[in-house]
């Protein structure tokens, strides 16, 4: 088993807001908002997520992958081509900017798994995701960065504003936006390392650090998940995707595992409940994410903010008519939203859940 | 009078001025050290075992146990104890016995591991101020839970749910029969393990009566003797334990002599009085992995399917073999090191057969996670727990919860003098002698090991919050907030730990 890895440490910057009538925002709103909080970030990280953005090809899974080698696109492509119906295939667009100098190759392909490769029960979710992990894990300086769909992550390492010039954020549209700036610790800046952290069409912005990542990590392993970026937001990602998508848990009661309500409270529960919560610890404990977290989780049908069991990291939510915000500072949202209708701090461990209408 | 030729460990010595002649050693020694030799006390040195009852006990503080200073010729390859073993033999053609876990200097993996500690990146927790979660479940989980949502909105869980053991920290007591010690001693480990929220396991000798108050709180043992073994007793606890093996003896099975087993034993064990408990070393009726599946399910119709624990010594392939304990059905592996105790084995089995827990427990979880099973069962380590650090320690290597024995014998008197066999401890622990027994009042001695388990469920708080984490499952099997010093870099992949430094 591998454990000589080194695991990655940033402390952080959130933001995000959703539209629940699915009202598409420009991503000037989010990068505002984002760019206020310099103190959260060095410079060494930052990133989007939209959904909404590709109502062309809202069937298909659109695969946003970096070349660190451009030589290796090829093998990847083959691969694609082998196993999807390749729809699209064209360079993410950029901006040149001055303070990025030099990225990697940034491509993007809308896909479709191929009916004959979509072996018994193989969902095409599933396919989708054994091609990330296949890739990311074996086929070196390719990296899939995003593979939902009608959705899309853009990162890399830059401030916020200057990744939101380059990869043009403010020409997309979507209904919800997530953004992070980042305060990494001890690695060099790498692009993939950036968040958002995607798998399929679950999208995660996170600050904090899990102390626990070493059991998820093995946790996730007997799942079949590879963690190759050692980052706490990956490990996050696998879990919920693990937890909703394959265990059919609904995000309230994936919530409750990731960040469980102290004995103290499940024991005084009604019993139904309690026996619930109970079993629940009882089979999740190593999906306990423990340690200082605030998470933003986009997906398909919303948004999702959540704390850490004592609430060690902050998260403030706001709402205004059809768009709720969350951030790790009230003051990113009322930069973009001056005059919210209600402006609260979530409870640890207490998720805001918020789904289209 | 025939005079041994293997030297006397010890020099029991008593300063003549300051005795007052009270004869409260005479009385204390198990050993028959001390007589009364009509104006001072005399002493057979050869019978001390250095368990220090005497000196405790003088009220004058003349008594002094010395190591004895006379060795045999150093010699770097010709150890005390192979000559001394070697005389003894010559004179009595048997196999010594030793009690207590192996004495031998072999590295102690646990003295090898740091815990890791928060320092800004991610805060450390104060456990006098937040919720500090110890409690742990024993038994099969499933893979994964199914709910529906109630009329009130809230979960209800759809899946039926396994038996668990419920214990309000991660240790629990090891396994140690009524005969091997007292049953005060038993005594001793039921009340605390009622009083701490955790168990006490009856090892193979049945169960006395004057236990059944104490059954939320015991494990049941069935072993190749199966004395003791009815569906009264099957039931009587909150799960079984079928003894496989023992970390100090692997391999071989036991032997309580029959001047140990007077009527209670003998009731307990439900055999005749002076008769000798042998116990096989196999289980007559389990030659394979097959055998032990049928045992482990008949037990369970027996019990309305109580959890089964299968408790083996490690041993070179434990690995495997462990998942084949899973596979047929166990709740609970229970994994003894070479390192752990006994009330008798052969000195040359305990000191050189077995692997140490440390290996046992990462080699176990690794193979049980590869092969995607880990949830079928819990792991209890035991076999060398010293302390709430070595707990926590096997419990980042993958345990969900510790035994301890020889910790919890310590705080009824145990100085780990290792003759635990003779059925002569003048601490009252290991002997059925009524005048030795009663030295040992259950009530005194079980606040004793409260304490001590209350003072580790502290320490475990304080590791906890310094990992900044709040719940015991986030450091089991959480290898990445271990490093290793001084090992090997074979041994740290089998541990699964990096270095201190990476």
């Amino acid at each position: 088993m591998n454990h000589d890895y080194h695991k990655d440490i940033s402390g952080c910057g959130l933001t995000g807001l959703i539209s629940k009538k699915k009202r598409r925002v420009s991503g000037r709103e989010i990068v505002k908002s984002l760019c206020l909080m310099t103190d959260r970030g060095n410079g060494l990280g930052a990133g989007y997520a939209a959904y909404g953005i590709y109502p062309e090809f809202k069937d298909c899974y659109a695969l946003h992958v970096m070349y660190d080698d451009p030589e290796v696109r090829w093998s990847v492509e083959d691969h694609l081509k082998a196993n999807y119906k390749v729809e699209k295939i064209e360079e993410i667009p950029t901006s040149p900017v001055k303070a990025i100098p030099i990225s990697p190759l940034l491509m993007r392909y809308f896909v479709s798994p191929l009916k004959d490769k979509l072996a018994g029960e193989t969902a095409a979710d599933d396919f989708v995701v054994n091609t990330v992990m296949k890739v990311n894990s074996e086929i070196g300086g390719a990296y899939i960065f995003s593979s939902g769909k009608n959705m899309g992550a853009f990162k890399g390492v830059g401030n916020p504003s200057d990744i939101a010039e380059f990869f043009r954020i403010d020409e997309y549209e979507g209904w919800t936006w997530t953004a992070h700036t980042r305060f990494p610790t001890n690695t060099p800046g790498w692009w993939g390392g950036a968040h958002p952290f995607t798998l399929l069409d679950w999208s995660i912005v996170h600050n904090g650090e899990i102390s626990s990542y070493g059991i998820n990590k093995r946790y996730l392993e007997m799942y079949g998940y590879k963690l190759t970026l050692l980052t706490d937001t990956e490990a996050a990602a696998y879990m919920l995707d693990l937890l909703i998508r394959r265990h059919g848990l609904d995000i309230s009661t994936a919530c409750q595992a990731l960040a469980s309500p102290f004995w103290k409270a499940i024991d005084g529960m009604n019993e139904g409940e309690r026996d619930a919560l109970t079993a629940l610890r009882q089979t999740y404990g190593s999906a306990l994410l423990n340690g200082p977290f605030s998470i933003l989780f986009g997906h398909g049908g919303g948004l999702v903010g959540i704390n850490d069991r004592i609430k060690l990291r902050p998260l403030v939510a706001a709402s205004k008519d059809d768009v709720v915000y969350m951030a790790s500072e009230e003051s990113a949202i009322r930069t973009i939203c001056p005059s919210p209708d209600k402006v609260w701090a979530p409870r640890a461990a207490e998720p805001v859940i918020v789904e289209f209408e | 009078m025939f005079r041994s030729l293997a030297l006397p460990e010890y020099l029991a010595t008593i300063d003549q001025v300051k005795c007052i002649r009270c004869k409260r050693c005479i009385q204390n020694c198990g050993w028959g050290v001390y007589s009364w030799g009509w104006d001072k006390v005399l002493i057979n040195t050869s019978k001390c075992v250095k368990c220090l009852r005497c000196y405790h006990y003088c009220p004058e503080e003349a008594i002094e146990i010395r190591d004895n200073p006379t060795r045999y010729k150093q010699n770097a390859c010709w150890g005390y104890n192979n000559i001394r073993n070697i005389k003894r033999q010559a004179e009595t053609g048997g196999i010594p016995l030793t009690g207590m876990g192996s004495d031998l200097p072999y590295p102690i993996l646990f003295d090898n591991l740091l815990i890791d500690a928060c320092q800004v990146t991610n805060p450390s927790i104060d456990p006098l101020r937040e919720p500090m979660e110890l409690r742990t479940y024993l038994g099969k989980k499933p893979s994964q839970l199914e709910f529906e949502r109630g009329a009130d909105g809230k979960p209800r869980l759809k899946t039926r749910m396994p038996p668990q053991i419920k214990l309000s920290l991660p240790v629990m007591f090891s396994p140690m029969s009524f005969g091997s010690i007292s049953l005060n001693a038993q005594k001793v480990l039921a009340q605390a393990a009622a009083a701490c929220g955790t168990v006490m396991n009856t090892g193979e000798g049945g169960l006395h009566e004057d236990l059944f108050p104490y059954k939320s709180n015991i494990i049941v043992q069935v072993a190749s003797g199966r004395f003791g073994v009815n569906p009264d007793y099957l039931n009587a606890g909150v799960a079984v334990e079928i003894k496989i093996g023992q970390g100090a003896k692997p391999g071989i099975g036991g032997h309580l002599p029959g001047e140990k087993i007077p009527l209670e034993v003998a009731r307990a064990h439900m055999i005749p009085v002076g008769t000798d408990a042998i116990s096989p070393a196999p289980q007559h009726d389990i030659y394979s992995i097959e055998d032990l599946r049928q045992l482990i399910y008949a037990i369970k119709e027996t019990t309305g399917y109580k959890p089964v624990s299968v408790k083996i010594a490690a041993v070179h392939n434990v690995a495997a073999i462990a998942s084949g304990i899973v596979r047929a059905g166990a709740d609970i592996v229970y994994l003894d090191g070479f390192r752990g105790g006994t009330g008798a084995a052969p000195s040359i089995i305990r000191d050189h057969l077995g692997i140490p827990i440390e290996h046992a427990i990462a080699a176990v979880d690794d193979r049980l996670r590869q092969e995607g099973i880990r949830n079928e069962a819990s792991i209890v380590a035991a076999g060398g727990i010293r302390s709430s650090a070595d707990a926590a320690k096997a419990i980042a290597l993958g345990a969900d919860a510790v035994a301890i024995a020889t910790a919890a014998l310590i705080t009824m008197g145990c100085t780990t003098c290792g003759k635990c066999y003779t059925g002569n401890c003048s601490w009252g622990i290991t002997t059925q002698r009524p005048e030795l027994t009663a030295r040992l009042d259950p009530e005194v001695y079980a606040e004793r090991l409260i304490n001590l388990i209350h003072a580790w469920e502290h320490e475990l708080k304080e590791i906890l919050g310094a990992l900044g984490i709040n719940a015991i499952e986030s450091l089991r099997g959480n290898r990445e907030r271990l490093r290793g010093v001084g090992l090997d870099a074979q041994t740290l992949d089998i541990l699964g730990v990096k270095p201190a430094g990476r």
